[in-house]
């Protein structure tokens, strides 16, 4: 009774605050970012990009904590049950969290979730060791449609971003290649530098992260990689493929239209902060800035592709 | 490599932080739930306004304590701190529980001193060579190496092996609840969004390990562990020595963790059974393992800890973390502008050995600060009385175990995990194999699935399970260690027959 009191209380404070000054939310401490996957990932390493940038803006620590599980359905179940103060936010990877509820019952539905910045993607991204015979992308096609099945492609998990690509990629050239999951890019590039498989589904970040050990044979990008300037993309070779693994942040959905604007605004500033924007494209991410605003028609445009793709490959009905 | 490093490493304040971070480490690592990874994660911020060397100097003494913490709750309470102390238990509980705790702790100090030395070297002297095996394990190794590992259950239950087996097969089912960790799939939920997160390995070992102990604690009268008159010091001197006649043992059990370290699916539970389970086999004929054996913990826990520098080789060398908690590094490294990978002993080479150099120090500071908060752990788990033990322990459990992912199901899983464990205890299913299997089966299965779908797109099944030079070597390993026992055992037989009364 006295806490609701007290909340009742607070909320008319926060209003007559928010009526009198502009700035209607800010942070009261450091912030819980949680990441509903193990550490190392992409999802980490980008989330560990922005610490020390929004601590340097905003004074506040970005405090990351991992809450793996389900192929981070565990997490995004608990996030609308989390407090909407603004004091905690959880990151969100695309295509995951289109495909997941699709395809069966696991807690929560991509619409309940309040995403409210896109701030980064991997583009997905052929690899091979620095010493395979396939130089080219034609190269691997060509023995792909040569010996149906036997050129094998390791990637991270099934109905993923790598599995989509392989999927759609063999649909398009007609090759047929055979995908053998792993458990998460890093288990993914051992199995290639060991030669356990032929070729990686992967992203540019494992060429970022591999260097000499490997080469790229293309990119799903509109233009080419900076950090990658002799490696072509698929629409150059003929191939329609633009796309990877989209990262995002999002509250729980009672956090208040200021909060989320707040967030927003927050993430884009330092995503637009040139210093960040260059240690990320040097660890081989690129870059997207998509914040509330522009929200809803992204992730319908996203939405439907990946279902599109998706339903084609049979992996949902 | 050279001298300068070390001096870089050896400033006041980097031995204080070494000091602080193996301390700190020690005691997260000594609570059920809370994890290295976790505490790194917590610190990786407060990294970045330091020097990278020093930085990775308080990781990395953080990520050695807790491994050596792990065996406390192993040995004194018989639940695993971490995962790594997994069979520290087997022969760490039954030496306190006839009254040798404190020995028990002094011991797993030397041996993880050692291990983390060995470790250490091997990542300052052979990292880029040794790299390499974790490029030569390739899905089919992973699988053959978790069968190893379940073999481990027959010779584990001497006596009932069809319950050992019922046992590691019931862990194995459990381990496929959930989603899936490479299909998706999503198994065995019946529909339940509590079971869509699985059976998470921490709460598991919580809730088979701890809760029966509890429970028995408060169903008997008696003390908790025997104990001595007075309990003055841990018995440094006579674990000392007991470890010196077990050199061989220790060199054996490190080399052992430091190559399992190397292998990015494994980590230091894996290392500490297979440790286990070698020393196991050669078992001389009055040591009984299982009851209290010295050289049981020492094999464990020089093979956990030699996975920390293990670990960090695949890390440093090819940018691929053998660990969680090498992951987080990891990340602190790119974010302090370090690359990783084949060039980087050359390009940041003043940090890598300097971390190399700083992790050596923190272990060998593991050793004073070992023994005193061993001794300090000892005395106050001996000496407390039950009444307040008991639910101390059973709030650290329920804590712990909310703490992992902030999730009540967690918690109740764990309870529920616990009373059946306690239950089928009563009719001889002992905790340990169901835990074998979890841990192993989805390494197993991983393995067995990529193996399989390489195996049939290259139209090569048998030689790819069958003919592979480390396969088969492990093969053969697994065969010694199923078939000596039973060889033994009639051998014995016979002897005992023939000899005239």
């Amino acid at each position: 009774m006295l806490r609701r009191t007290i909340l009742k209380a607070g909320a008319a404070m926060a209003l007559v605050t928010s009526l009198a000054s502009v700035a209607s939310a800010e942070l009261s401490g450091p912030v819980n970012y949680i990441i509903p996957f193990g550490p190392g990932g992409e999802s980490d390493i980008s989330a560990r990009m922005q610490q020390p940038f929004f601590k340097e803006k905003f004074g506040q620590d970005l405090v990351v904590s991992y809450q793996p599980g389900g192929g981070g359905a565990v997490g995004w179940a608990s996030l609308n049950g989390l407090s909407g103060d603004g004091q905690t936010i959880m990151g969100v990877n695309l295509p995951h969290i289109v495909i997941k509820p699709a395809q069966k019952d696991v807690g929560f539905k991509t619409e309940d979730l309040n995403i409210f910045h896109m701030f980064h993607f991997t583009p997905d991204a052929i690899v091979v060791t620095a010493d395979s015979p396939y130089q080219t992308l034609e190269d691997l096609v060509a023995d792909a449609k040569a010996n149906p099945g036997q050129v094998t492609i390791s990637g991270s998990g099934k109905a993923s971003a790598n599995h989509l690509a392989q999927i759609k990629f063999d649909k398009m050239t007609g090759a047929m290649t055979t995908y053998v999951p792993f458990k998460g890019t890093g288990a993914a590039v051992t199995a290639l530098l060991g030669k356990q498989v032929k070729a990686e589904w992967g992203y540019t970040t494992v060429g970022a992260a591999q260097g000499d050990a490997v080469r790229l044979l293309a990119v799903a990008m509109e233009e080419r990689h900076p950090l990658f300037p002799d490696v072509p993309t698929f629409k150059e070779l003929g191939y329609d493929m633009v796309g990877g693994a989209y990262r995002g942040i999002a509250l729980p959905n009672t956090a208040s239209e200021e909060t989320t604007k707040m967030w927003s605004d927050m993430i884009s500033a330092v995503n637009t902060d040139e210093a960040f924007r260059q240690k990320m494209l040097d660890a081989g991410f690129a870059l997207l800035d998509v914040d509330a605003d522009g929200m809803d028609a992204f992730m319908a445009e996203r939405e439907a592709e990946y279902l599109k793709d998706a339903r084609e490959a049979g992996l949902i009905k | 490599m050279n001298f300068d490093h070390f001096l870089t490493a050896a400033t006041p304040f980097n031995l204080c932080l070494a000091l602080f971070g193996v301390a700190a480490g020690t005691i997260v690592g000594s609570i059920p739930g809370l994890t290295a990874t976790m505490a790194l994660a917590v610190l990786v911020p407060i990294t970045f306004s330091m020097d990278p060397a020093s930085a990775l100097i308080l990781l990395g003494a953080i990520y050695t304590g807790a491994l050596y913490g792990g065996a406390y709750a192993a040995i004194l309470l018989n639940t695993p701190g971490t995962p790594s102390a997994i069979a520290t238990t087997f022969d760490g509980y039954p030496m306190a529980k006839k009254g040798d705790g404190d020995l028990a702790v002094a011991l797993a100090c030397f041996a993880s001193v050692c291990g983390g030395l060995i470790g250490a070297f091997a990542l300052l002297l052979l990292a880029p060579p040794l790299s390499k095996v974790a490029l030569a394990f390739g899905p089919v190794e992973y699988f053959w190496l978790s069968v190893f590992g379940l073999s481990l259950i027959a010779s584990l239950s001497t006596g009932n092996l069809m319950k050992g087996l019922a046992g590691g097969a019931f862990g194995m089912i459990l381990s496929t609840v959930g989603v899936a960790e490479i299909s998706a799939d999503i198994r065995l939920t019946f529909g339940s969004q509590t079971l869509i997160s699985g059976f998470g390995v921490v709460g598991t070992l919580i809730g088979l390990y701890c809760i029966p102990v509890l429970i028995d604690l408060v169903a008997v009268p008696d003390r908790h562990l025997k104990v001595e008159k007075d309990v003055k010091s841990v018995r440094i001197g006579e674990a000392f020595g007991l470890a010196m006649r077990s050199k061989f043992n220790l060199v054996r059990s490190s080399i052992i963790g430091t190559l399992v370290g190397i292998l990015p699916g494994a980590g230091g539970s894996v290392a500490g059974l297979v440790a286990y389970s070698e020393v196991k086999r050669g078992a001389k004929p009055h040591q009984k393992f299982g009851e209290g054996e010295p050289d049981g913990i020492m094999a464990v826990e020089s093979a956990n800890n030699a996975t920390v520098g293990g670990g960090f080789i695949p890390t440093l060398v090819l940018g691929i973390p053998g660990t969680p908690p090498d992951a987080i590094v990891l990340g602190a490294l790119l974010v302090q502008g370090v690359r990783t990978g084949p060039t980087m002993f050359q390009q940041s080479g003043s940090i890598v050995y300097t971390f190399i150099y700083g992790l050596i120090i923190a272990t060998i500071m593991m050793l004073p600060a070992g023994l005193l908060i061993g001794r300090y752990a000892y005395k106050s788990i001996v000496t407390i009385p039950k009444a307040v033990l008991v639910p101390a322990v059973g709030f650290m459990t329920i804590i712990g175990t909310f703490a992992i992912r902030n999730s009540i199901s967690d918690v109740v899983i764990m309870l529920c995990l616990g009373v059946f464990g306690w239950v089928v205890a009563r009719f001889g299913f002992a905790a340990s194999p169901i835990v074998l299997g979890l841990i192993l089966g989805p390494i197993a299965e991983q393995g067995f699935v990529q193996g399989w779908t390489i195996g049939a797109a290259t139209n090569n099944l048998t030689g790819m399970f069958f003919g592979r030079p480390i396969s088969q070597g492990i093969i053969a390993f697994t065969l010694i260690t199923l078939v000596l026992p039973v060889f033994m055992g009639k051998r014995r037989a016979k002897a005992t027959q023939g000899v005239p009364e």
